[in-house]
């Protein structure tokens, strides 16, 4: 091994690695505060990724209508969930969140698609489909069950899986796509080759690391969001809306997603079913901090990146296997050092 | 004994099925891979329903079951029927190593480690060579008996349908006895199984195993019935699957996992089959409406179908009550040291905290004393000093002459010390009965494998015997077939006081038995504890009821901020300035 490959690897390495941290970050995030190990997170960085990609095709994404689709069924789980108290301001909103929102958004899609394709204007429709199924998803899916078992809400994210990605391969086809990467610069610093688009990656990764700790530790949302994470009930007693904190917190994870599709799908070619696997590095990381940490999360996701490029320099057969075995040592340490403690189940 | 009809008509049921004249070939086919799945099924619904440890790693156990036999009897010309034990040791093994590594990660990491090396041994299956890379092995030989080869769906049907009524069977027993009392305590967590001298580790290691091995068996007849292996079954989709083939079914029940198995694989084969000709051809509509439906029901029947279906059933179950006139052997009286138990200088700090400030008291043979003090004065942080369920940071505490130090709860429980709980720790779908046996752990002596051939039952019997006379003293013989968790607070409170009686104890730790009774059930209550004290128990017990605990106690120690402030006879104790300030605040 020369230098060249050196650092060729490990800006691979710290690429793909930043990627898994954000995902691991939702993770994280999303099992804080609804207790819902989000295995649907491949398929928001798939989404996001092909709607891209399509986008930039000039072709109309059918992710649109499944936003409007997974609307109209929220809208009538929440006229369900409202059939004995009809007031006006809540239905509004149901309204305005599960109807409107996501018929403009197919209706923009629909007219600027195809039209005004440029990188900016295809991201953020990308995102606002994306988001727009994340938050019903929640609504679809968790919600109704929020106070069940890990084990349920799991199987149910299984079934989630299941059913995203079936609909991923009615509209993105079996055949992988690639996008336009946001920045086609590349900058030379001695032998090292350093593109745009990974300084895209990095710079976008460290900015929603800060955006994120921001909003949790300046922000009432995101107290009320870490106060759920801690005591669902205590959290309802003081008046926070833990069905709100749970929609947020999918809402944070699907956009994350789809932002870190959007950000490999110029790397590398995604298939509908791709997201999968990225996703479970992401979790592998998330893992390792313990669900609980950010920081460790995000470090634990670079060394996940960086081990997964190694691995597949020497010995890319194994790379998988070494990957995902990664975590057992980590687990083996944490059972030694830390000690069960005992938990109040219900 | 339990009802053996239904498991004989349903035996007889599943003989009789490839008997009908023109049955499809198919059909049978759908029949084996039920089976298959029912036998991993139930191997969760024990881990995972049962015991509390979800794993996504149950077809990497069918891989080594399958790949065992695959490599053994296509290489090495072994017979299968020889690989069959060697194939169930290889997943065992395969357990024993995986398991130490994850059984004792707590809470959500098990799940998430099984996940972790679920996903790296798919991986592995897919790349060594001497089992095929992920072309995997093929011709492997059919099972035979004498000159019959099964090689076709409906003679192999037979193996695989006596191998899960077996195994149904036996996991029943299992579940119905002494070990099987410890796995079902698990899932509430260790605290309560251990301070009964069940260990819980190795209870959780079995059910490792035990599941492991079934998921081998499965796997063995896999590779004989399709005559081929190769890494797809044995990935993480495949182990979802069968999670969601138990909790669908009804992860808590035997039955539920073989219901789940044939309600999943039916309704995917229908899927497969009717959704392409209904829409045409495209895309996977299948796993779509798959998906959804998995949502759909664990949004109507989070419970699984099984505990559904039962309930529409209009017969319940018949328990017969155990025979009273058994005996258990008492504890040997022998010499009663002059003290039961010493607490000289016990300290427990949590970081900065001081919850136990050097504590030192003493209780005798023979004597009811009490332990009080305002909320948050150390009490129960006491009680779980003494039962070893936390260490203690500094001093010395001595059960009968034995200083505790270094012992685990289960030590306790075995040097004659039963405790209740503060906040009832019972397992609220066991019977009561079932819950106050679980107290004679440590009086029993069969072990798993004598409790799945049935070896285990005039052990059994005894322990259910000194279980209902236990619940017979204290007053609650009608609620005895009930479920722990349909009764009120305060009878929960009194269960809880039979369980720690069937330890025959010699010390009796009670946190805060009366509360949640009513003022005639506290005076049944006061009177048991002093006939137990007469018959030659010691009881400590913490108590805020003062009007209780100054009648009945012989001594009292009060304690305040985790410091003992005072010690004394119940009349001493009223009149004590201090105990006033403690309760009441500085006088003016």
């Amino acid at each position: 091994m020369n230098t060249t490959i050196l650092l060729f690897l490990l800006q691979d390495g710290i690429t793909n690695g930043a990627v898994y941290a954000l995902l691991g970050l939702a993770m994280v995030l999303v099992f804080a505060v609804t207790r819902v190990i989000l295995i649907p997170q491949g398929e928001f960085v798939a989404y996001g990724a092909l709607t891209y990609a399509t986008l930039a095709a000039g072709h109309k994404p059918g992710t649109a209508m499944l936003a409007v689709v997974m609307g109209l069924v929220a809208f009538a789980f929440d006229l369900f969930a409202a059939r004995r108290s009809w007031r006006m301001r809540t239905l509004l909103r149901a309204a305005a969140v599960d109807v409107v929102f996501p018929v403009l958004v197919c209706a923009l899609t629909w007219s600027l698609a195809g039209r005004y394709n440029n990188i900016p204007v295809n991201l953020i429709l990308s995102l606002l489909i994306v988001a727009a199924i994340g938050l019903f998803l929640y609504r679809i899916v968790y919600q109704p069950i929020a106070h069940t078992s890990v084990l349920v809400l799991l199987i149910a994210s299984v079934g989630a899986h299941l059913a995203l990605e079936g609909f991923g391969l009615i509209f993105f086809g079996a055949e992988g796509l690639r996008g336009p990467a946001i920045s086609n610069a590349m900058i030379s610093i001695g032998q090292l080759q350093i593109t745009g688009q990974s300084l895209a990656v990095y710079g976008i990764t460290i900015a929603l690391i800060v955006a994120l700790w921001l909003f949790f530790d300046f922000t009432l949302y995101g107290k009320a969001l870490r106060a759920t994470a801690v005591n669902r009930l205590g959290a309802r007693l003081v008046g926070i809306r833990t069905s709100l904190s749970g929609q947020m917190a999918f809402l944070l994870a699907s956009v994350i997603g789809a932002i870190s599709g959007i950000l490999i799908v110029p790397i590398t070619t995604l298939y509908y079913d791709t997201g999968f696997i990225v996703g479970l590095k992401g979790f592998v990381a998330a893992i390792i901090g313990g669900l609980i940490s950010y920081p460790i999360t995000a470090a634990a996701a670079i060394v996940v990146g960086l081990v997964e490029a190694f691995s597949s320099f020497y010995t890319s057969n194994y790379k998988e296997v070494i990957v995902f075995t990664l975590i057992i040592p980590v687990l083996i340490l944490r059972s030694l050092a830390a000690p069960e403690v005992e938990e109040e189940k219900d | 004994m339990t009802q053996r009809w239904p498991i004989i008509l349903f035996a007889l049921i599943m003989a009789a099925l490839p008997l009908i004249p023109d049955i499809p070939p198919f059909w049978l086919v759908l029949l084996n891979n039920i089976g298959l799945a029912a036998l991993v099924a139930m191997g969760l619904v024990l881990l995972t329903g049962v015991g509390g440890l979800t794993s996504f790693g149950q077809a990497a156990f069918c891989g080594f079951g399958a790949y065992t036999t695959a490599v053994l009897s296509t290489a090495y010309g072994v017979s299968p029927w020889l690989t069959l034990p060697l194939a169930l040791i290889v997943s065992g093994l395969a357990a024993v190593v995986l398991g130490l590594i994850t059984v004792r990660l707590s809470g959500h990491y098990l799940p998430l480690g099984t996940l972790a090396w679920s996903l790296g041994l798919y991986y592995l299956f897919g790349k060594l060579e001497f089992i095929g890379r992920n072309d995997g092995i093929s011709a492997i030989p059919p099972l035979e008996i004498g000159s019959w080869r099964m090689l076709d769906p409906g003679s192999i049907y037979y193996v695989i349908w006596a191998a899960v009524i077996l195994s149904a069977l036996l996991t029943t027993n299992l579940l119905d006895s002494r070990t099987g009392r410890g796995i079902r305590a698990l899932r509430r967590g260790h605290v309560a199984a251990e301070a009964f001298g069940v260990h819980t580790a190795r209870a959780k290691m079995l059910v490792f195993i035990y599941a492991a091995v079934l998921a081998g068996l499965s796997g063995w007849l896999y590779a004989h019935f399709q005559r081929a292996v190769t890494p797809t079954p044995f990935g993480v989709h495949a182990s979802i699957e069968y999670l969601f083939i138990a909790v669908v079914g009804g992860a808590g029940y035997i039955w539920g996992g073989v219901l789940g198995a044939l309600i999943v694989i039916v309704l995917k084969e229908i899927l497969q089959s009717y959704l392409p000709i209904l829409f045409g051809g495209q895309g996977q509509l299948e796993l779509i409406v798959f998906g959804i439906v998995l949502v759909a029901l664990v949004h109507l029947a989070p419970g699984g179908v099984w505990p559904w279906l039962t309930n529409l059933l209009p017969f319940k179950r018949r328990t017969a009550r155990p025979d009273t006139s058994l005996q258990l052997p008492e504890r040997p009286a022998a010499a009663s040291p002059p003290v039961l138990l010493q607490l000289e200088g016990a300290r427990k700090q949590f970081g900065g905290v001081i919850a136990v400030n050097d504590v030192s008291f003493a209780v005798k043979p023979k004597e009811i004393v009490a332990l009080i003090g305002p909320n948050g004065a150390g009490k129960s942080t006491t009680f779980n000093l003494i039962t070893r369920v936390l260490s203690s940071t500094a001093g010395r505490i001595t059960v009968c002459g034995t200083d505790i130090d270094g012992t685990t709860p289960q030590d306790i429980a075995r040097l004659g010390v039963a405790r209740t709980f503060q906040h009832v720790k019972l397992v609220p779908d066991m019977t009561v009965l079932e819950n106050v046996a679980l107290g004679a752990h440590l009086r029993g002596r069969a072990g798993p494998l004598s409790s799945m051939l049935r070896l285990d039952r005039p052990d059994e019997a005894r322990l259910l015997a000194e279980a209902a006379r236990q619940i017979e003293r204290v007053g609650l013989k009608d609620q005895m077939d009930q479920l722990a968790g349909s009764l009120s607070l305060g009878q929960q409170r009194v269960v809880e006081i039979a369980r720690a009686l069937c330890v025959d104890p010699i010390l009796l730790l009670l946190d805060e038995p009366a509360a949640g009774l009513r003022h005639m059930e506290k005076q049944q209550l006061a009177a048991l504890l002093r006939q137990l004290r007469d018959g030659g128990m010691s009881i400590l017990l913490v108590e805020h009821d003062m009007g209780f605990v100054m009648d009945l106690a012989d001594r009292i120690v009060v304690l305040d901020f985790g410091t003992k402030i005072a010690e004394g006879t119940p009349d001493a104790i009223k009149t004590n300035p201090d105990v006033i300030r403690a309760y009441l605040g500085a006088a003016a």
